[in-house]
């Protein structure tokens, strides 16, 4: 089975973090906006008030000169208001006002933002502050600003929410989004282990529906019809293939049983069977030829109802190379099997030994005596394989792909016994397995078998084969 | 011994029943699944030789009737369908034997054969002995006149099946079954070099050989 991918690596997951962060980041500009907005309107105002103080204090100073305007911001000092004002000379010493000293100012020119500090309630506090700098004649400086602290709370509370805020939409976008594609994953999952399963050989398998109607159920209705029609095909397919197998084996027992039946009362009355003997040998042989189609045939189709079950194809290939290995060494033929473990893959362990064996078979009887074959199962990045290497004559490259189909001998092996089916088997088996057959070069002489199964092979849940 | 023989095919029933009288075989037979079923539970067989396909009552559903029942009656399948998987769903169904048509009749002989022994197992067997021959399954080492032979695991295994058998015909096939676990024809006959490797390591230098050819038909391992 492909390992399941991590929540994180799913489509679902990606669109709901795509999705969070595009939310979190307006919800942040639009938060910004509104912040930067407000500010600006609120000090528009305060400058305003403090633009009429400059004018009022202004034509003070023009009418009444510097003690005039220092009377007139004592009096307007008298009481701690809203406004706050401080007139001091070139040495930025006080000379009236309601702040008892120079503040601290960063910039000079235009509106500034300044604080300090004011008795609130019997204690000192530190405020802020918005005003604006008027230099008079002779270094006097005046400065006219307004109390802006409650606007600065307000400022430093949203500032410092606002990251909390992003932060609480991203954790809870987050943990929603997972929760909605757990859910849709599950259904998604529940839809892949039902082909798995069915892809496994249980034709039987529907997708569960959750009765809600949505789209996933309409989804898994749609698959479902269309397996009740492929299991309606096949059915009516491995139908066909019995009744053929039926009605050609009947008469070819009965065949069989009458020709047995003659020879045993010639045995007995003393005559000599032979010819109807060899029409025994005949018959066996027409048998074996019909059942190696019909395997094809069903091998092909997918009809058969060979199970897959996850098999270790060094095993496969171990015990086909125990079964030939007497045969090797009487041909004088070295049988080498190329030790592996953990070549596993999922498939049927009948059809791919006799796969195997058809290829071990092929390259026993086309290598001449002192050569060698060798088998091997390995594992690659893309799958897994199964290759039968010999050192015999090889198949020229332009009758590669003509070899693999049914009856197809090549001239040079027409006197040799064999039905031609044994490549197109091995080519049945491959494909039932979605594995590839390909015929090689083999290094420095003969054909290289190679049997492919891709990882995909490993997908199906292991769990269904097992049951 | 007693075989019932549940076969629908006329000719096929009657070649059977004959060859089966000749081999010494009491024989009962029915055309049909219910018959078959009723003989079955009726009276005691030895071995039932089923049928796949019967009309009235399917074979595999006779040979699953007879198991509730709690008859343990060996039975043998024979089938005209195609193979690949019918084999499992004969042997799920309560079958310990199955056989695709057309048949050799010493194949069918040779497995009935087995069934039959089978069925009365002398306990249990730590030791087989065949003539001079012996074999210990505990220790899997094998003797003959006291001498030791080497054995791969495979030959040992297949020996135990011969021996087994003793005195039965085992056929090809039915050691390409219970040896190897393949349920299939090599192309090549890889069994007769199999047996005749195992020949050279018990027979040879000795003056009586064991393991002997049966033409036509497999091989068998007797005393004389």
């Amino acid at each position: 089975m492909r390992t399941k991918p991590g929540l994180l690596q799913t489509q679902a997951f990606r669109i709901v973090l795509v999705y969070v962060l595009l939310f979190a980041l307006s919800v942040s500009a639009l938060l910004f906006f509104t912040y930067w907005n407000t500010r600006r309107t609120l000090d528009a105002q305060t400058d305003q008030i403090i633009e009429a103080e400059i004018t009022g204090l202004g034509e003070q100073y023009q009418h009444l000169g510097l003690q005039g305007l220092a009377e007139t911001v004592r009096s307007r000092s008298l009481h701690l208001g809203q406004t706050l004002y401080l007139l001091t000379d070139g040495l930025k010493r006080p000379i009236a006002g309601n702040l008892d000293s120079w503040p601290q100012i960063s910039e000079a020119g235009g509106f500034v933002e300044f604080d300090y500090e004011r008795q609130v309630d019997g204690k000192m506090e530190t405020r802020r502050a918005r005003g604006r700098i008027v230099a008079l004649a002779g270094d006097f400086v005046l400065l006219v600003a307004q109390d802006v602290h409650d606007r600065y709370l307000t400022e430093r509370m949203f500032t410092t929410t606002l990251p909390w805020t992003v932060a609480l939409i991203l954790v809870l976008g987050l943990l929603g989004g997972g929760l909605m594609s757990r859910n849709m994953l599950r259904r998604l999952d529940a839809i892949n282990r039902t082909s798995g399963e069915i892809i496994a050989g249980d034709l039987t398998r529907r997708v569960p529906l959750a009765g809600s109607g949505d789209e996933f159920d309409a989804l898994a209705e749609n698959l479902n019809r269309m397996l009740d029609r492929i299991e309606r095909l096949m059915k009516g397919l491995r139908e066909v293939t019995d009744s053929v197998a039926h009605d050609l084996r009947t008469p070819l027992n009965r065949l069989r049983n009458r020709l047995e039946e003659s020879v045993a009362r010639l045995n007995a009355s003393g005559t000599q069977a032979g010819e109807i003997e060899r029409a025994i040998a005949e018959t066996d042989q027409l048998i074996a030829t019909f059942n190696a189609l019909l395997l094809i045939a069903e091998t092909d189709a997918g009809t058969t109802r060979a199970a897959m079950t996850p098999l270790d194809l060094g095993e496969v290939a171990a015990d086909v190379a125990e079964l030939y290995e007497p045969l090797a060494e009487e041909r004088k033929i070295g049988l080498a099997l190329v030790p592996s473990t953990g070549v596993a893959t999922l498939g049927n362990r009948s059809l791919i030994a006799q796969a195997l064996a058809n290829l071990v078979d092929n390259a026993i009887k086309y290598t001449p005596p002192g050569g060698k074959v060798r088998i091997r199962a390995a594992a690659g990045d893309n799958g897994v394989e199964l290759s039968v290497a010999d050192s015999g004559p090889g198949i020229p490259p332009a009758d590669r792909a003509r070899v693999v189909e049914r009856f197809v001998r090549l001239e040079a092996s027409r006197n040799s016994p064999g039905t031609g089916l044994g490549l197109s088997l091995v080519a049945a088996v491959a494909h039932f397995h979605n594995a590839r057959l390909t015929l090689e070069d083999n290094d420095p002489t003969g054909l290289k078998a190679v049997l492919r199964f891709p990882k995909a092979a490993l997908r199906t849940p292991l769990k269904a084969a097992a049951e | 011994m007693r075989i019932l023989v549940v076969e629908d095919d006329l000719e096929a029933q009657r070649y059977l029943v004959q060859g089966l009288k000749e081999s010494g075989h009491v024989v009962d037979e029915a055309a049909d699944g219910e018959t078959g079923l009723s003989l079955a539970l009726s009276r005691p067989y030895d071995v039932a030789i089923v049928d796949r396909m019967l009309p009235k009552l399917d074979g595999l559903k006779v040979v699953a009737e007879m198991r509730e029942h709690a008859n343990s009656t060996p039975v043998l399948f024979l089938s005209a369908l195609s193979e690949v998987d019918d084999r499992v769903k004969g042997l799920k169904a309560g079958g310990d034997d199955y056989l695709t048509k057309p048949y050799a009749f010493v194949e069918l002989l040779a497995r009935i054969d087995a069934l039959m022994r089978r069925r009365t197992p002398a306990g249990i067997r730590t030791r087989l002995d065949v003539g001079d021959l012996e074999l210990d399954l505990l220790t899997r080492g094998a003797k003959r006149s006291g001498t030791d032979i080497e054995l791969q695991p495979r030959e040992f295994r297949l020996l135990e099946y011969l021996m087994r058998h003793a005195g039965q015909v085992v056929t090809r096939t039915m050691l390409l079954e219970s040896v190897w676990e393949y349920h299939f024809d090599p192309q090549t006959n890889v069994i007769d070099v199999h047996i005749s490797r195992l020949r050279a390591k018990i027979d040879k230098g000795f003056e009586a050989p064991l393991l002997h050819t049966v033409r036509g038909a497999g091989y068998m391992i007797r005393a004389h």
